[in-house]
């Protein structure tokens, strides 16, 4: 029981301290608001790092309820908590990232107005995150994936007073609702054919076949739908660009490192039922693929700093799905898990830079910051390296993981994975040439206040630099004969659905690395051409014409819905209200009325107002009746 | 037909009789626009209903019958009261009893 | 005696509130219905699963027809007492900070209406039923018409004459059932078997009176008029606790009395809840009058309720019970949130506002906590009816529960919009000089709060408390 509250204080904790801050929001200091809501989250650190260690040494996997949520005839649903090796992985780094991320914007925030705001959001927000990768059933999963989206509209939106973060923030909630509705039914799916949502007993289920193979293809392909939303892939993407109105840890936090990986996690735990879908899973890779490549062309084109970081996570979460697509659970929670790190940093890298030049996000007004902000040059540049692919940072072992698994299964894949990796490396090396490169570009007022950012931000900054330079060795290839940590690891609960990994043979896969990091470095190379040597910049936006000009404006995908689907839905809404509702439906009512009151001028004729008519009409009257009584009888 | 004698009488004769006031009332209330002639004829109507009960009353030995006409002349005398009263107080507000006067209510 | 006491308590208050000085009104009807309150929470303490002892009140009345005045509390009814006593304390104290004139004879109305209703929920016999029924119609029609806006007269009267015509129909089959049956006991009603065509018969009779109350698409057109027109108590009153009148009625004289009718127009009925899931949910949508807006998306939460009703699974009926509760507390909150505003800046038009957040925090709060409830978020106590009532729905037909499912996306454009337009942005003119809650005000807030984070994480009680009667029902509307 004592070890039991001690679990249920990892998600306890984050949630008291949302509601303390929230609470006492303008009875404590930042100060103090702020190492509240850092120690809630490094408290639930040290307890999963525990747990991490125990599982490490061969301990077994915590699961306890509770509390019953409701039962109704034979469905039940109740609250428990899971702590088995997968869920740990990801509360680890949510926690870590989360932790780091905290520190980060005690610095960051300093002085914002609704400080000990922004900390009670960024508790709740690790209280749903850990409670999606805790619970031990779909539901309780929901619970955790609404919430981190109530939490993501609190954040994007966090600066209320502009309409236009606010909108922005009701876009990815809504977008994302688009996707819960898959969710929910895949979960009905899942409910109604295995009799319960709790995971461990959907997968025996499914392994004693509740489910036909049609009915496993639509509940696989309707959680998907949801992923979809959540981790931003096509067509529900265009939230997560928008998203970065937020305060920038927060890009780091929810719409980089956790938040959007929440859909690779539900498919990594759904595999007992992707692994029967193979149709689906086909499906997943062909549109984290696409999501991966369209990312990545826009993002070439974004002089945003922000913007370009969001647009290579969707590309990277693409990439994932790509894994979880060629049934590589682990590989993409390795990707999840380097992305996770390097993204962050590169997030955190931005906001260090915008911090400097005065909020600037535009990177055409950037130039030169290497001189002036080395520490968050170095660990800009280290993540830059890590995203690329380039060895030995761990973005290579992973994203070279997957393009292995990739190829393995279908070249084309592995061809477009390839292209879109090396666009990857081309932008964030553009991003890095233009920023940190070069002259400044800024006005000269601005130019005197550039400044490295203060210890607590430049730490988080390191400690993940390090983290992404060594994550690599939790998932060493094959070839080099070395453990590969992470699979051995989740091996205990992934084994049982991961599709046959046969092991390339060692010269195919030196082969591959060789044209994956090749690519990259020949991607890295145009780009010194293009932006150091040549010295170019992004031209002004109008100046902007045929491809560019289109992958720019992001395909007009944005327009598109706007048109398609926003448009005709208001137009509809007014046309139900004024039309339909008012004249139609109010009208045949109104019309029942006006009916009556017409047949009751009528009738009301035969009221002359004269005794006399009334008398003679009355014998008539009773005359007719009595004949009528006569002549019947 | 099975004809019974009255006091003298056939009861048929009772029957013509009250047909016939009946009748009259019946003409009075249709043709008169004086309310206090058409209220007369109405309490000659109720009167030729009572004789036809009490001959009939008289005829079979039953006195339900007469019990009832009791009941019909008091309810006649208290609609009497309250039909003069309404005849005095339209009399007051019209200076006339001729009921065409009374068309407020038309429809 | 419980079920009496329940039943005379409220109208006791209604006549003291009469009696007493104008000055302690507010405070009597207050007492009064907290005093109903307790007694219905005690009532619920002391309440065992199928025993009877004690919530059953029967008297011969009539003997032919054979009616007796007799009131019956069973789990569904006594959920209904609760809704019922718990909400009228928080509508009375709604009032607390308003202007209004005569509000002698507005509480006395609120508390006859909460008589009425209660005894609507305990009825047992069909006519006692009818009286209560058209009982509840009579202080509702004052309220919405003299104490609501300049042109509430011309919309209450239509809304009256709606009511009217459907509760006649009601009559109409009552009276046949009555005839049949020998009786217009509960009981007697319920082990009835009729013929089809006089299944049928009394199915319309009952269905057009329930359906307008609640109301079924197209049968709505009275509400969001007068839901804007009423004063916002009166809205409380209708939408919160009148409409649940039908939801009942659906559940306890219409299920489980023509199960072949019901299981003829179930796909209609199912059909015509899942379009007014849609259409309300759209048409909020592009509304600006905040009352309007709430009056719509009631309008959508309610046909979720009667599509799952008509899927006569557990499932279905359990989570009726469990929205209904929820959705009688969120909207009064809504509501209440809506009144707040008008009292404050006179107007609810949405468009004009904006910047509230700031100037008043904790009424942000509450109106946020009650716009995630009312987009059904997890562990608010919207979510786990919404989920059953869908997940039978689904059950039914995969199809529509998708479509009714879209209420999940457009739940969350209205209310977010209307969040947005009144809370966020910066104050204008008109939201200059909004201050923040006075302190009953918070009262009124907080137990609506508290229920919606409560049965949000754990409805249990309510499923204990009606499933043995929706188990009850769903085998007698089963052929």
């Amino acid at each position: 029981m004592a070890a039991e509250s001690l679990y249920t204080a990892i998600i306890g904790l984050p949630l008291l301290g949302f509601l303390i801050i929230g609470f006492l929001k303008n009875k404590i200091s930042d100060n103090i608001a702020g190492i509240l809501a850092s120690t809630m989250v490094l408290i639930p650190f040290l307890i999963v790092s525990s747990v991490f260690f125990s599982l490490v040494n061969g301990g077994s996997a915590i699961h306890y309820y509770l509390l019953n949520w409701f039962t109704v005839g034979h469905y039940s649903v109740d609250y428990g908590i899971q702590l088995d090796r997968l869920s740990v992985v990801m509360s680890l780094f949510i926690t870590g990232v989360g932790f780091l991320i905290h520190l980060y914007s005690v610095s960051y925030m300093k002085g914002d107005k609704n400080f000990s705001t922004y900390f009670s959001y960024l508790n709740l927000f690790i209280f749903f995150m850990l409670v999606l990768v805790l619970s031990d059933n779909y539901l309780g999963m929901y619970i955790g994936w609404e919430g981190v989206g109530l939490c993501s509209y609190f954040l994007i939106g966090f600066w209320y007073k502009n309409n236009e973060y606010s909108n922005a923030g009701k876009k990815a909630f809504v977008m994302n609702r688009v996707g819960d509705l898959g969710f929910m039914v895949g979960m009905f799916y899942v409910f109604y054919y295995t009799g319960s949502l709790e995971f461990v007993k959907v997968e025996q289920a499914i392994g004693m076949g509740a489910m036909t193979p049609i009915v496993l293809m639509i509940a696989a392909s309707m959680l998907f739908v949801g992923a979809t939303g959540k981790s931003a892939q096509i067509p529900l993407f265009t939230w997560l660009p928008d998203a970065m109105a937020g305060p920038t840890p927060v890009s780091a936090l929810i719409h980089a490192a956790t938040m959007v990986t929440a859909g690779i996690y539900m498919v990594i735990r759904s595999n007992f039922l992707y692994s029967l879908a193979p149709e689906v899973l086909n499906v997943v890779g062909i549109i984290g693929v696409a999501s991966a490549l369209y990312a990545a062309i826009v993002g070439m084109t974004q002089n945003d700093i922000k913007k370009v970081l969001a647009y290579s996570t969707v590309s990277q979460l693409g990439l994932m799905f790509l894994a979880l697509g060629v049934g590589a659970y682990v590989t993409a929670l390795f990707h999840v898990l380097t992305h996770a790190f390097f993204k962050a940093l590169l997030f955190l890298g931005a906001g260090s830079v915008m911090h400097a030049v005065g909020g600037e996000q535009d990177i055409r007004k950037m130039g030169g910051l290497r001189k002036y902000m080395p520490i968050t040059f170095a660990t800009f540049l280290i993540a830059s390296l890590a995203i690329s692919g380039i060895p030995p940072f761990s973005g290579f072992f992973s994203k070279d993981e997957i393009l292995a698994q990739a190829f393995q299964q279908n070249t084309l894949l592995w061809v477009l994975g390839l292209v879109a990796s090396m666009m990857t490396a081309f932008y964030m090396f553009r991003l890095v040439f233009l920023t940190f490169y070069g002259d400044y570009r800024g006005n000269d007022d601005s130019k005197q206040k550039i400044h490295e950012s203060p210890k607590l931000m430049t730490i988080p900054l390191v400690v993940l630099a390090i983290l992404a330079t060594v994550a690599g060795t939790l998932g060493l290839p094959h070839v080099l004969n070395m453990p590969h940590l992470l699979n051995d690891f989740l091996s205990p609960i992934l084994a049982s659905s991961a599709r046959p990994q046969g092991h390339l043979e060692a010269s195919t896969e030196f082969m591959l690395m060789g044209i994956a990091t090749g690519g990259a470095l020949v991607s890295i190379a145009i780009a010194y051409m293009m932006y150091i040597s040549k010295k170019r910049v992004p031209d002004e936006d109008a100046n902007y014409s045929g491809l560019t000009k289109v992958a720019y404006h992001k395909f007009y995908i944005d327009e598109l819905y706007n048109a398609v689907i926003v448009r005709p839905m208001q137009w509809c809404s007014e046309f139900f209200h004024k039309v339909i509702d008012k004249v139609v439906v109010d009208g045949i009512v109104n019309m029942t009325g006006k009916a009556s009151l017409l047949a009751s001028d009528i009738v009301r004729t035969s009221q002359t107002g004269y005794t006399a008519f009334y008398i003679l009409a009355m014998v008539l009257s009773a005359c007719f009746i009595l004949g009528y009584f006569f002549i019947g009888s | 037909m099975n004809i019974e004698i009255i006091s003298g009488v056939s009861v048929q004769a009772y029957i013509w009789l009250s047909l016939i006031l009946f009748a009259i009332g019946v003409f009075g209330v249709l043709s008169r626009k004086n309310a206090i002639v058409i209220f007369m004829s109405v309490e000659l109507m109720l009167n030729a209903a009572n004789l036809l009960l009490v001959a009939f009353s008289k005829m079979y030995a039953d006195t339900s019958a007469q019990v009832f006409v009791m009941f019909t002349m008091a309810v006649a005398a208290a609609e009497v009261a309250v039909g003069l009263a309404i005849l005095v107080l339209m009399y007051r507000n019209t200076k006339t009893v001729n009921i065409d006067v009374l068309s407020k209510i038309k429809g | 005696m419980t079920a009496i006491i329940l039943l005379i308590l409220p109208f006791l208050g209604a006549l003291l509130t009469l009696l007493l000085s104008n000055k302690i009104t507010k405070q009597i009807a207050l007492g009064a219905s907290i005093l109903t309150f307790l007694y219905s929470i005690y009532t619920y303490f002391h309440f065992v699963q199928g025993s009877a002892a004690g919530l059953i009140f029967s008297t011969p009345w009539l003997e032919v027809p054979n009616i007796s005045f007799s009131l019956e509390i069973d789990g569904l009814s006594l959920l209904m007492l609760l809704l019922t006593n718990i909400l009228t304390p928080i509508i009375i104290l709604s009032g607390a900070g308003s202007t209004q004139k005569n509000i002698k004879a507005l509480y006395t109305l609120i508390l006859v209406m909460q008589g009425a209703l209660n005894g609507v929920f305990m009825a047992a016999d069909a006519l006692i039923f009818y009286i209560f029924w058209e009982m509840v119609l009579i202080p509702i029609y004052f309220i919405a018409a003299l104490w609501g806006t300049d042109y509430s007269r011309e919309i209450t009267f239509k809304f009256f004459v709606y009511a009217l015509v459907g509760s006649l129909f009601m009559l109409i089959s009552v009276i046949v059932l009555t005839l049949v049956a020998g009786s217009s006991s509960v009981h007697d009603i319920h082990s009835l078997s009729l013929t089809n065509w006089s299944q049928t018969l009394i199915f319309f009779g009952f269905f057009l009176a329930f359906a307008i109350k609640i109301p079924i698409v197209p049968l709505h057109t009275w509400q969001a008029d007068t839901y804007t027109a009423a004063p916002t108590q009166g809205t409380m009153l209708l939408s919160s606790l009148m409409l649940k009148m039908g939801l009942y009625g659906f559940i306890r004289w219409l299920l489980p009395v023509v199960p072949f009718a019901i299981a003829q127009y179930t796909p209609i009925i199912i059909t015509l809840g899942v379009i007014g899931v849609v259409y309300g949910a759209w048409i909020a949508i592009q509304q600006n009058n905040f009352k309007r807006l709430l009056a719509y998306s009631s309008l959508g939460h309610v046909g979720l309720i009667v599509a799952g009703i008509f899927t006569i699974t557990s499932m279905g009926l359990i989570g009726a019970s469990v929205q209904m509760i929820a959705h009688g507390v969120n909207v009064v909150g809504l509501f209440f949130a809506a009144e707040i505003v008008l009292r404050r800046t006179g107007t609810i038009d949405i468009s004009a506002l904006g910047g509230i957040r700031e100037k008043a925090p904790w009424f942000s709060t509450y109106l946020f906590i009650l716009v995630l409830a009312g987009l059904s978020l997890p562990l608010t106590n919207a979510f786990v009816g919404e989920f059953m009532l869908l997940f039978s729905v689904w059950q039914y037909n995969a199809a529509l529960a998708v479509l009714a499912g879209t209420t999940v996306i457009l739940a969350a454009v209205y209310l977010l919009r209307m969040f947005q337009r009144t809370l966020l942005g910066n104050s204008n003119t008109v939201t200059q000089e909004f201050h923040d809650l006075t302190l009953s005000e918070h009262l009124t807030f907080i137990p609506i709060i508290f229920m919606v984070l409560f049965f949000g994480v754990y409805p249990m009680p309510i499923i204990r408390l009606v499933e043995p009667v929706i188990n009850q029902i769903i085998q007698l509307a089963s052929i």
